[in-house]
């Protein structure tokens, strides 16, 4: 009878932290589309989402005007893009040298080190981009006889594919030590070396695994802030040229939410238009990504 | 008698502990021999001396000889992706690849690149499914997941997969453990269709299978290889008393 009792308990004591967790997100989502709505009361949708110039301020008639989203997103998407061309190549090499190649001693003592440079804060990163890289990549960039802005897109989207490796490396890694031995054993049954093993059998079985690897950085890689403020910079410019100075979604809800306005300022409210799209995306990103891989396991099973 | 491998003074080891003590056997050519013995006793580790498999496991270590067709596979000259594709494997679990039924066959031939135009690709494709008696079954869904068979048809797809690259031994590990009756039975009525072309060794816990489909039986007993005859000799007259405690059924 007790033990009844105790599970009945114990279940409503796990529905309702489940019930918290979800009506914490629910309460952040209705409150960030609420404050978007009074943004975009101010501030056409379109003009946000296709205006070219972001140079927000508003003018003494009480008109909100320079409020162009586009030069953030294409900062933001030249950003993780250089930052991706990094890390998905180095993390999927690193993760199967580690994986597959690597004696079980190397293994044991790389991964928790990868674990713990996942952890370091963003801010340290960031520091070594401003103070080491840039004038590095400067360097490079003048026996070229070209000119790097200080503050440019390659810089924070190098240091960002380098923060984000540690963290993808140990997924891919996870995803590809997770696959049965019986796959492995048998390929090499068949008399198929381990290179040809990895492309042809556990690279297309950790495939959906990999690209859940893949979008976790890569939400990881758009979210991120720290690095951007100290290697790309705030200037708005609407450029795909790396070695420019860009700057991102993020980085501006920071800088609108930074200052001593009032709370209904169009400038503070843009900050939740700008985190709604950031939402919007990322949730897409997701759905597209889940379908592709729901896709791929029904083909391949 | 000519032996299609034989095994001299074979010694395994995994680290310091040995796994398989001075065994001798010889393996007739176009015959099935099948491996009984207790859990534990080294079978698995036996069959996969035979084509190297143990080469995969780190601290696995071999002395003695294995020839194939009178040529030591353990030779430092032996290349080990050619021999195993000429003494292939099936093993106890099926484990066909996360891809489609046709890819699944063709795996092998790809891979050493067996037929030069797609068409002689189905043709090996269909020839070793039909062999493996599963044409029947997969011809109108050959781009379907493996994965969507049942166990049975995926064991008979992994033995497909291993005679498409032409070997010329099969090795099977309790192939049909993870099987219901008659998905046994007809494994077994295909190992003895394909005797006519290969030499197999089964290893097996089922003492009936071995006597149904084998015609030289080996018991093995803790490392040992205690008594290999002629398969129905071994079943009514063993010699060794470990054999006949095992076979009347007094341990194991
Ligand atoms: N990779 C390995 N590393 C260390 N020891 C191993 C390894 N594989 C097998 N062994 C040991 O070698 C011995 C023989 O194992 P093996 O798998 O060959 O037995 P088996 O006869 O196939 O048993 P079963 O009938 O249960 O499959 C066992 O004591 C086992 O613990
Ligand atoms: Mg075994």
């Amino acid at each position: 009878m007790r033990s009844l009792w105790l599970e009945r308990f114990v279940r409503c004591f796990f529905f309702l932290c489940a019930l918290g967790a979800v009506i914490v997100t629910i309460g952040i989502v209705v409150s960030l589309i609420g404050e978007a709505f009074r943004f975009f009361a101010r501030v056409s949708l379109f003009d946000f989402l296709f205006g070219l110039t972001w140079a927000p301020r508003v003018l003494p008639t009480g008109e909100a005007v320079g409020f162009g989203a586009i030069p953030l997103f294409t900062g933001t998407a030249l950003i993780t893009l250089i930052a991706m061309l990094i890390a998905i190549p180095c993390g999927t090499m690193v993760a199967i040298y580690l994986s597959e190649y690597a004696p079980t001693k190397i293994r044991q003592t790389v991964k928790p080190l990868l674990e713990i440079l996942a952890g370091i804060p963003t801010l340290v990163y960031g520091f070594f981009a401003a103070t080491t890289l840039a004038p590095l990549l400067r360097n490079i960039a003048e026996t070229f006889h070209l000119t790097i802005a200080s503050e440019s897109a390659i810089n924070a989207g190098l240091v960002m594919g380098i923060m984000i490796l540690p963290y993808m490396t140990s997924l891919c890694e996870d995803a590809l030590h997770r696959l049965p031995l019986s796959l492995r054993e048998g390929s090499m049954g068949l008399g198929a070396t381990s290179s040809e093993t990895i492309m042809r059998v556990l690279l297309p079985a950790a495939f959906p695994n990999l690209m859940a690897a893949f979008l976790l950085s890569l939400s990881r890689a758009i979210g991120e802030t720290m690095i951007v403020v100290m290697a790309a910079g705030l200037a708005a410019n609407l450029s795909f040229n790396p070695l420019q100075a860009v700057t991102t979604v993020t980085v501006q809800i920071v800088n609108l939410l930074t200052g001593d306005q009032e709370f209904d300022n169009a400038k503070t409210l843009a900050a939740f238009g700008l985190g709604f799209v950031l939402f919007i995306l990322t949730l897409i990103l997701n759905i597209l990504a889940l379908y592709g891989i729901k896709k791929y396991k029904r083909i391949h099973g | 008698m000519t032996f299609k491998m034989d095994v001299k003074q074979l010694n395994l080891f995994y680290g310091d502990k040995q796994a398989l003590f001075n065994v001798n056997l010889g393996l007739p050519a176009l015959q099935t021999t099948a491996l009984i013995g207790p859990s534990g006793c080294g079978k698995s580790s036996f069959l996969k001396c035979l084509n190297r498999m143990n080469d995969i496991v780190l601290q696995a270590h071999v002395e003695g000889q294995v020839l194939l067709d009178g040529q030591d596979i353990y030779a430092p000259s032996v290349d080990v992706v050619s021999l195993r594709t000429k003494v292939g494997m099936v093993f106890q679990k099926p484990n066909p690849f996360p891809r489609s039924i046709y890819e699944n066959v063709a795996y092998g031939p790809r891979i050493h690149r067996l037929f030069k135009t797609k068409s002689e690709l189905d043709q090996i494709v269909e020839k070793s499914l039909v062999r493996a008696g599963l044409w029947g079954e997969v011809k109108d869904r050959l781009p379907q997941p493996a994965m969507r068979l049942s166990g049975g048809q995926q064991q008979r797809l992994c033995i497909a997969r291993a005679i498409a690259v032409n070997p010329e031994v099969i090795l099977m590990d309790e192939p049909c453990s993870a099987l219901d009756p008659i998905a046994t039975a007809k494994v077994e009525e295909l190992i003895d269709e394909l005797r006519e072309k290969f030499t197999i060794v089964i290893v097996t816990h089922n003492l009936q299978q071995a006597a149904r489909v084998s015609q030289q039986t080996a018991f093995f007993h803790s490392g040992y290889l205690v008594e290999a005859r002629e398969t129905g000799a071994l079943f009514t007259t063993p010699h060794d008393e470990r054999t006949q405690g095992y076979i009347t059924g007094r341990y194991g």
